[in-house]
């Protein structure tokens, strides 16, 4: 059983008639559970792999199964099976109070009434949304706004949650607020969590496993144990990462 | 494309009343062209000007303690920016009409320096009620409604949507007295030639003058405020 | 897809109704926006009794039917002529991860409920004319097909100027030329256009049968440019096939999109 399979995925873009790779023969699997850190430069195919996952693009060649779903002919099926996040804008509506917009997203997932309100009272009280629960989304600060787009994305307890540079811009300790929750999210309700992020203290805290892309191609895949040992006589986690995208090029 | 549209209509009502207004049917197409082109280097849908913005975010206080004043350096912006729209702007619409329709041309070099006077004063004109627009922004939480009806009176008093001298009674005597009609029926009564130009300049200039003068205190009353209140 | 343009409706003003200042402000811009359209027909019949041989109330009668027709589309649907900004901003990806059609999300997305104003203005025009004309009972049925089949029309056009949106992300003002160009047309009897552009908005893309075709019949007027009899009841088969084009463009388009990215 695998909940996340790319078999020879790839996804090529045509730019000024010139084709782009952003991602090639992109073959790994996911099982229920796992907490997946993915790596990688800017640029490296991150965003596409997940836009793939999701069904908003259509892969060019290979096949793509999450949940058992193809996600770009069945996106609107899988949408009840996935949860995504997206760190550089908020999936919220942006003029609504946050409380109405977890309200559109129990109507639009169509969850039941008094299972939709124990989920919320557990997320409001573990991410403490209490405070600016009435506040409309485009006056919230960056870390609030980032628990109320987690929140929003586990509503209708996803099997899967696809979290794309959650921590970015935010600080200290909004930082430590959300992976604590999302270490926690892992081990109680197993939800299967693929993450990518540049801040390599998410990965060093959350991640058993690794993945790390660059030009497109899979160019590590194992545990951050085998990460570090990947590298004999390098000390620290970014000194492997560095030398793992600069030996690419 | 409404420009197209709105050439039709009068063309109908003219069939119906030939000579209204004084203007004969390739008159009344003319100045339906015209005023068309004037909607770039006029700004008769009102903004253009990049104030309110820079009210919110607060700039404007750079902006108020810069050595060049406020009004006279937007109002130089707003000149250039009129100038390459008349060009960009202006031009497409006249030969569509032409093409289309046939429009008529000033004759005479006494005609076309009228006309450029009044367009310059126009533009003035325009500029000092959007400057006033603008300013308000500065007092109001939502400036929406100011816009909207900013422009909902300049499309219609300006002679945009129809001549302002087919506007019946006292309706057609005030639309023809206010500062809007310094807008479009002015010069494009100058450029037809059915209008006395200096009388038509003159009242130009009284617009131009009483709303740029109505700017300077708003800028005087906003100085005040971002200076003396802190924004 | 009714229940969830309704719930997503309603959302919209419930938020709405957080600011009844700003409702209140917007309700009367957009009549006063809407009276222009108005007022201007009203100074034209203050000069002459009868335009493109049609009266004041005879022209009152189709810029009310198409009005109706127009501003009911623009109130339901009209965030649509933003898809292009939806696109630029990525904002389109977020529509896209939920489990419901992404046309309806983007079509109420900020539903501004205010504009229901417009609506009841062009119902009052249409009103004063109806009671004003003493049509023939008989024929009156034609008036509510044609707003219906009218608003088909409008969210055909709204839907294929969106669609085009996906090939021409920079050029949102094409697309809302079109729309609002529509709109402007339906306003007048068709009989002060040229025998040209007639022929096009008739036979190429069918503006003439939001209001003019079936309109004529409602007034029992024969048409200046000499149609036949049945061309005035071909309103619903022409919002129809529209309809269909619509829809196909609209899924071309996202799959377009999807294939794509941005």
């Amino acid at each position: 059983m695998t909940m996340i399979e790319l078999n020879q995925a790839g996804r090529t873009f045509k730019v000024k008639r010139r084709t782009v790779h952003a991602v090639r023969d992109l073959t790994f699997t996911v099982a229920p559970g796992e907490f997946v850190g993915y790596l990688g430069p800017n640029g490296a195919g991150k965003s596409t792999t997940i836009k793939m996952l999701c069904g908003i693009l259509t892969p060019s060649s290979g096949t793509v199964r999450v949940a058992g779903l193809d996600p770009s002919r069945r996106r609107t099926t899988l949408a009840r099976h996935i949860g995504v996040v997206f760190g550089q804008r908020t999936t919220l509506w942006w003029d609504l109070p946050l409380k109405d917009s977890f309200e559109l997203i129990r109507l639009l997932y169509k969850v039941d009434r008094k299972v939709f309100a124990e989920r919320l009272a557990e997320l409001t009280a573990t991410l403490d949304l209490g405070p600016f629960m009435s506040t409309p989304v485009r006056q919230l600060s960056l870390g609030q706004r980032m628990r109320g787009d987690l929140a929003a994305a586990l509503l209708h307890a996803p099997e899967v949650l696809v979290l794309d540079e959650p921590t970015i811009g935010l600080d200290v300790v909004s930082k430590a607020g959300i992976r604590e929750f999302l270490a926690r999210i892992n081990a109680e309700r197993g939800t299967t969590v693929l993450l990518t992020t540049h801040d390599l203290g998410d990965i060093e805290r959350l991640c058993r496993r690794v993945m790390l892309i660059d030009h497109g191609r899979l160019a590590f895949d194992g545990t951050l144990d085998d990460l570090m040992a990947s590298a004999p006589g390098l000390s620290s986690i970014e000194e492997v990462v560095t030398h793992l995208y600069t030996a690419g090029r | 494309m409404f420009g197209i549209l709105r050439a039709y209509i009068l063309i109908a009502l003219w069939q119906a009343r030939p000579g209204l207004a004084g203007y004969d049917v390739a008159q009344a197409v003319t100045f339906c062209f015209v005023t068309q082109a004037f909607i770039g280097p006029m700004q008769l849908f009102g903004g253009g000007l990049a104030i309110p913005q820079r009210i919110r975010s607060g700039d404007i206080a750079l902006d108020l303690v810069r050595p060049a004043p406020l009004q006279l350096w937007t109002l130089a912006e707003d000149l250039g920016r009129a100038g390459y729209l008349l060009l960009v702007r202006g031009i497409p619409p006249m030969l569509v009409g032409a093409a289309l329709f046939g429009i008529v041309v000033p004759d005479g070099p006494g005609r076309w320096a009228g006309l450029l006077a009044g367009l310059l004063l126009g533009v003035i004109t325009s500029f000092g009620w959007r400057y006033l627009v603008a300013l308000s922004a500065c007092w109001l939480a939502d400036d929406r409604g100011v816009n909207i009806a900013s422009t909902v009176l300049t499309t219609f008093l300006s002679g945009l949507v129809l001549p302002l001298t087919i506007f019946p009674g006292w309706l057609g005597d005030v639309a023809r007295v206010l500062p809007w009609a310094a807008m479009a029926q002015a010069p494009a009564d100058l450029y037809l030639g059915t209008a006395p130009v200096l009388d038509t300049l003159a009242f130009q200039a009284f617009w131009a003058a009483a709303l740029l003068a109505l700017g300077a205190l708003g800028t005087r009353a906003i100085r005040h405020k971002v200076v003396i209140q802190g924004g | 897809m009714v229940r969830t343009y309704l719930l997503l409706a309603w959302t919209w003003t419930r938020a709405a109704a957080a600011y009844p200042a700003s409702f209140a402000l917007l309700l009367a811009l957009g009549c006063a926006t809407a009276a222009l359209d108005l007022a201007a027909i009203l100074i034209i019949f203050a000069n002459t009794t009868s335009l493109g041989g049609f009266t004041r109330e005879e022209v009152l009668f189709l810029y009310g039917t198409a009005g109706i027709a127009f501003t009911l589309t623009d109130l339901l649907f009209s965030n649509l002529d933003r898809v292009s900004a939806h696109i630029r901003d990525g904002t389109l990806d977020t529509f896209l991860i939920r489990p419901v059609n992404a046309w309806i999300q983007i079509a109420t997305d900020r539903f501004v409920p205010a504009r229901i104003g417009r609506v009841l203005q062009a119902a009052a025009a249409l009103g004063y004319a109806l009671a004003a004309l003493d049509l023939d009972p008989r024929r009156l049925w034609m008036v509510p097909v044609m707003i219906l089949s009218g608003v088909v029309i409008f969210t055909s056009l709204w839907t294929l100027a969106a669609a085009l949106q996906f090939a021409l992300v920079d050029a949102p003002e094409v697309s809302s030329a079109f729309t609002y160009g529509s709109a402007q047309l339906a306003q007048y009897p068709f009989s002060v256009y040229g025998r040209e552009l007639v022929r096009g908005v008739t036979y190429v893309l069918p503006l003439a049968f939001i209001n003019w075709q079936p309109g004529l019949y409602a007034l029992g007027r024969d048409d200046p440019f000499g149609t036949p009899g049945f061309m005035r009841f071909l309103g619903p088969v022409a919002a129809l096939v529209l309809a269909l084009l619509a829809a196909l463009a609209w899924r071309q388009g996202l799959r377009r999109y999807r294939s794509t990215g941005s």
